[in-house]
């Protein structure tokens, strides 16, 4: 404070009137600034590190000032004509320019750092004024001549880069959808169920892009520039049909006019261009196809490869289970008391649990009880999942004869759906009941659980495709003759013509014009009906589950025989894997129907808006949280995983009809083309220039595939050996660090153990030694036992000769290797040294390897 | 209530930025939920009024209610941020702002875990010994009698705490030993979080 004083009073000395106004000024805010600081030198806690930091904050300040006074003093030795007023800068030398430079910078980094100071608010405030206060004064300093207006410039577009660039991420946070709703949730629920709100969030926007690319590269241009309904038989209603197309029930099945419009694939037009913009519509369609998947799957791995950069840090490693019990088990976002007292419980569970792990950790009683069980349970599961698959096998083919019925009812029409969602809703329960026989620990229990799930729902859609395709490969036999029939009717309604007329015939109304069965039409149909009734099946299932669970629970409480919130219906619980998995599916299914439909992307964004909303209400209104609470930074890449896999499994069965079935001859923007990738062939040869395609010609040549594929299996190999290697390294790395705790720990323990032993024998000896002990001998042994004594802290003799005998002794006592303590046992004189105060054990000194060794020193003690 | 956030003056509003993990939205949002808390006449001055204990425990994420509450650590977090001279853990604005910036999403995990010492640190002596630990377990377990953990059990969880993390053996666990196994956690930085 002096030295500042001293440097405040030369400044005013030389100081411009200017200048010293402003000094005097930050001289003031400083003492402000201390004087808070004795305010809250009370904060015993943080207080230590805050002053450092202070007073390195002081300190560089003072020099800044120290600089400014000789910059000063200097310009007025050796240039007396320049007056005090002129410009500063000026008379700047390089060197000085350059700390200045550097402070100048160091406060900027200060102020852009600030926010991670542990410190006040009301300090940080004072700091940062001061900061910027400095950087405003002597940023102008900068540069010279020229480079000085640049420099100007330059600063200010810098700061309004930043302003902007704080704005701009305002902006974004407030652009982000459902913010707040889904922090409400996760105020009442705990971050877990909240990530489930965030997974729907994220699959909307995915969602979101497919919309707009399927709608705006395939159906609006089909729709503005394609030929309209009515103007060929593919658009058309056929007239069997036409009396009923418009009723809702044809509707509700997506018969009717749904069936011949642009949702579907059977409506779009072969022609090779349409409209003025020459729009090739079957390229794009097939492209956009192509695209879907290729967006879906990039997506789905860039934001996995992101989840697993963040999560490197994963604590697989057991070091710490009880410290992070203790200290990172509660979610500060819980407001809700409910979820508190589950949370509650649920610690208080596991730390009672984790006691008893470690108390017992290997006590199985009656194993072969427990591993028959367990057998059980799997054979009933896989039962059912048999059972799950044939009944859907057999309602599928059965749906085939029902649909070559004209009269055929409701039920008969849509029981391949109701019998698929009754499965899923009953089946999840049923394996969570069979799961209670095997008594897995609940971690594992979910797993089997979720895994058992997805089993059963990839069974289902699997064995539905395999039916589907069975219709499919029948459809087809079917289309042959078809074909023929429609050939004959044209022929022979233009011959019928020409006999009764030599005018021009009118040409046969297209709804008349015999049609082939169309099956990618009827696929697209299948899985569209199939979506909504999931879809519907969901919210009816919130409804019912949730919601009227909840209200009769809460007001038929009043006049129950027993309590019906705490004991059997209760409220129910967010189920967060069951919801995911029925997300994942769902999405499964947009990605294998929107080939086929294209208009299904556009439902599944209705469907995920409405649930985005519904969900949220019936989370907030009728559900309790789970009691036990899963933290959801693991679960992330869980789902994304479920959904790759799940992408890849829709993608074969598109892939394998794209690559291996012929189109309907009469529908579709590929028909009469022997397969749907003929269209890229014929786009190459006819608008590229010839050498495009003698190139694409090569490529596809399989002498050059093969070696391509090669070259990427080997890839493969060779990255994956490499990240092998990275990660046995990184186990390396990390068991050395355990030994080195370990180590550490021992070391600690030793000291522990032996100062405790020590004080032991202190207190043994201490009336002997007194009595017998002469001077001189004590001072003879001083010399020669750390010579045999410490053959192991050999460089440390020195130290020990220095200090007390009763230190070196003591240190003596564990020291030495065996064989020194069998040859030459240590004579009493060690133990008796002057009666000295003890020393402070020196600490880090490498320890012997036995220090059990001590514990049999007494016994060279005692003479008598 | 509208203009309730526009009294915050614009330079002021800067700095917070500046100096705190939230973005202009959240600072208006906590200006507007701070002056909710303070009695009618006192709004105009939101800035330079302090907001006594019991009623910034009536936001929801602190609440509590007669026979449970919310969260275990509502007092710790008042008497940690407050910068109250008579103790009375009152709260200025800046204080309010302090601790919303400490538990947003942006703050890094060093800051988080400085600040979770002290609230852990229940006598305010700058390390977590034996007794520090015990109220911390009995503020996870709650207030229920049958939810307690007995006597031995917690010595054991005691124990069992100490050897992992009290690197240096002197029975307490200091700050740099907390940082150390906060900072091999996955999860801290995701429920170490308060949104209004």
């Amino acid at each position: 404070m002096k030295n500042k004083e001293e440097n405040e009073s030369k400044e005013e000395e030389n100081c411009p009137q200017q200048s010293r106004a402003s000094r005097r000024k930050n001289h003031r805010m400083k003492r402000n600034d201390g004087k808070k600081e004795g305010g809250e030198r009370d904060k015993k806690a943080s207080s230590k590190d805050e002053k450092e930091s202070e007073n390195k904050e002081k300190k560089t300040n003072m020099k800044g000032k120290e600089e400014e006074n000789k910059q000063k003093k200097g310009r007025k030795n050796s240039a007396s004509s320049n007056s005090s007023n002129s410009s500063d800068e000026e008379s700047l030398s390089e060197e000085e320019l350059a700390m200045l430079m550097e402070e100048v910078e160091q406060k900027k980094k200060l102020i852009s750092t600030m926010r991670n100071k542990p410190w006040r608010m009301m300090k940080k405030l004072s700091v940062l004024r001061e900061a910027q206060a400095f950087v405003e004064k002597f940023e102008g300093a900068l540069g010279k001549g020229k480079g000085k207006k640049l420099y100007a410039y330059k600063m200010m577009m810098a700061k309004k880069w930043v302003k902007f660039k704080r704005d701009f991420d305002n902006f974004k946070t407030q652009c982000i959808p459902w913010e707040m709703k889904i922090k409400e949730v996760e105020s009442h629920f705990g971050s877990s169920v909240a990530s489930y709100f965030i997974f729907l969030r994220w699959m909307y926007g995915v969602n979101l892009v497919l919309f707009g690319l399927i709608f705006g590269l395939v159906i609006i241009p089909e729709v503005l520039m394609g030929m309209p309904y009515g103007s060929m038989p593919r658009k058309t209603v056929p007239r069997a049909e036409q009396a009923t197309a418009m009723d809702f029930s044809v509707l509700w099945d997506f018969e009717g006019y749904i069936k011949y419009s642009a949702l579907f694939y059977g409506y779009y037009n072969n022609q090779r261009t349409i409209g003025w913009l020459k729009y090739r519509l079957p390229m794009a369609y097939f492209m956009v196809g192509i695209s879907v998947f290729g967006y879906s799957l990039m997506v789905v791995i860039r934001s996995m490869a992101r989840n697993a950069n963040e999560s490197t840090a994963d604590g697989d490693d057991d070091n710490f289970v009880f410290s992070w019990k203790m200290f990172t088990s509660w979610d500060y976002l819980i407001g809700n008391p409910e979820t508190a007292d589950n949370k509650f419980a649920s610690i208080t569970t596991s730390f009672k649990e984790s006691i008893v792990d470690e108390q017992e950790s290997n006590k199985d009683e009656n194993i072969h009880l427990r591993r028959f069980l367990r057998v059980l349970a799997n054979v009933l599961i896989i039962c059912c999942l048999c059972g799950s698959g044939y009944l859907i096998y057999f309602v599928v083919k059965r749906s085939q004869t029902f649909s070559k019925m004209q009269n055929a009812g409701w039920y008969e029409r849509n029981e391949v759906e109701i019998v698929m969602s009754l499965l899923g809703m009953f089946c999840p329960p049923l394996f969570e009941t069979i799961a209670t026989l095997e008594n897995y620990h609940p971690r594992i229990g979910l797993k089997w659980q979720l895994g058992r799930i997805f089993a059963l729902f990839l069974g289902n859609l699997y064995t539905f495709l395999l039916a589907l395709m069975d219709d499919v490969n029948e459809k087809l036999a079917e289309e042959d003759v078809v074909k023929n029939i429609t050939r004959w009717t044209l022929f022979g309604h233009y011959n019928s013509s020409m006999e009764n007329s030599t005018a021009t015939p009118a040409p046969l109304d297209p709804a008349d014009v015999p049609r082939g069965p169309c099956w990618e039409t009827t696929v697209g149909i299948e899985i569209v009906r199939l979506t909504v009734s999931d879809i519907l099946v969901t919210f009816v299932t919130i409804l019912v589950g949730d919601f009227i669970r909840a209200c009769f629970v809460r007001f038929m409480n009043y006049c129950w025989c027993w309590d019906l919130e705490a004991g059997f219906p209760s409220y129910a619980e967010f189920d967060i894997s069951g919801n995911v998995l029925g997300l994942v599916f769902n999405q499964g299914m947009i990605w294998m129907g929107s080939f086929y439909a294209p208009g299904l992307v556009g439902i599944n964004v209705l469907r995920l808006l409405t649930s985005m909303y519904f969900q949220c209400w019936a989370v907030m209104s009728s559900n309790v949280p789970h009691a036990r609470v899963f933290k959801a930074s693991k679960s992330n890449n869980f789902y994304m995983g479920l959904l790759l896999l799940i992408l890849f499994l829709s993608l074969l069965p598109v892939a394998y009809t794209i690559m291996s079935l012929p189109p309907s001859f009469d529908c579709g923007p590929f028909s009469g083309k022997k397969r749907m990738y003929d269209v890229i062939q014929e786009t190459i040869e006819l608008d590229f220039p010839l050498f495009v395609a003698k190139i694409f010609g090569y490529v596809a040549n399989p002498g050059l595939i093969i070696p391509a594929i090669l070259l990427m299996v080997l890839a493969i190999y060779y990255l994956n050996a490499v990240s092998e290697a990275y990660q046995r390294a990184n186990a390396e790395l990390k068991k050395k660090m355990q030994l080195q705790r370990e180590e550490e720990k021992n070391k600690r323990n030793n000291k522990a153990s032996t100062n405790s032993m020590m004080q032991d024998l202190e207190d043994l000896l201490a009336p002997s030694t007194k009595s017998e002990s002469s001077p001189k001998q004590a001072e003879d042994k001083k010399k020669d036992s750390p010579n045999q004594a410490s053959p192991v802290g050999k460089q440390e003799k020195a130290e020990v000769l220095n200090s007390s005998p009763i230190a070196a002794g003591r240190r003596a006592a564990f020291i030495p290797p065996p064989h020194v303590l069998v040859t030459r046992p240590l004579t009493p004189g060690t133990w008796a040294p002057y009666p000295q105060p003890r020393q402070p054990w020196p600490g880090g000194r490498p320890m012997g390897p036995f220090p059990g060794r001590g514990r049999g020193q007494p016994r060279y003690i005692h003479p008598i | 209530m509208g203009g309730s956030s526009s009294l915050l003056p614009q330079e002021a509003l800067g700095e917070y930025q500046e100096l705190t993990f939230l973005n202009k939205q959240e600072i208006l949002l906590a200006y507007k939920r701070f002056s909710e808390l303070l009695p009618r006449e006192q709004r105009e001055n939101a800035c330079s009024v302090r907001v006594p204990k019991s009623q910034i425990l009536t936001l929801p994420e602190l609440r509590p209610s007669p026979s449970r509450q919310a969260n275990p650590f509502q007092h710790r977090i008042c008497h940690v941020f407050s910068t109250s001279e008579d103790g009375d853990d009152s709260m200025s604005f800046e204080d309010f702002l302090d601790m919303l910036s400490v538990f947003s999403d942006a703050a890094t995990s060093d800051i988080k875990s400085r600040y979770a010492f002290r609230i852990f640190d229940f006598d305010d002596d700058g390390v977590l010994d034996g007794k520090d630990l015990e109220k911390l377990v009995n503020c996870l377990t709650g207030q229920g009698e049958e939810a307690r953990l007995s006597s031995i059990e917690m010595e054991q969880l005691i124990r069992n705490v100490l050897e992992e993390s009290d690197i240096d053996k002197d029975g307490t666990i200091n700050l740099s030993e907390f940082q150390h196994v906060i900072s091999r956690s996955p999860d801290f930085v995701s429920s170490f979080k308060i949104v209004l």
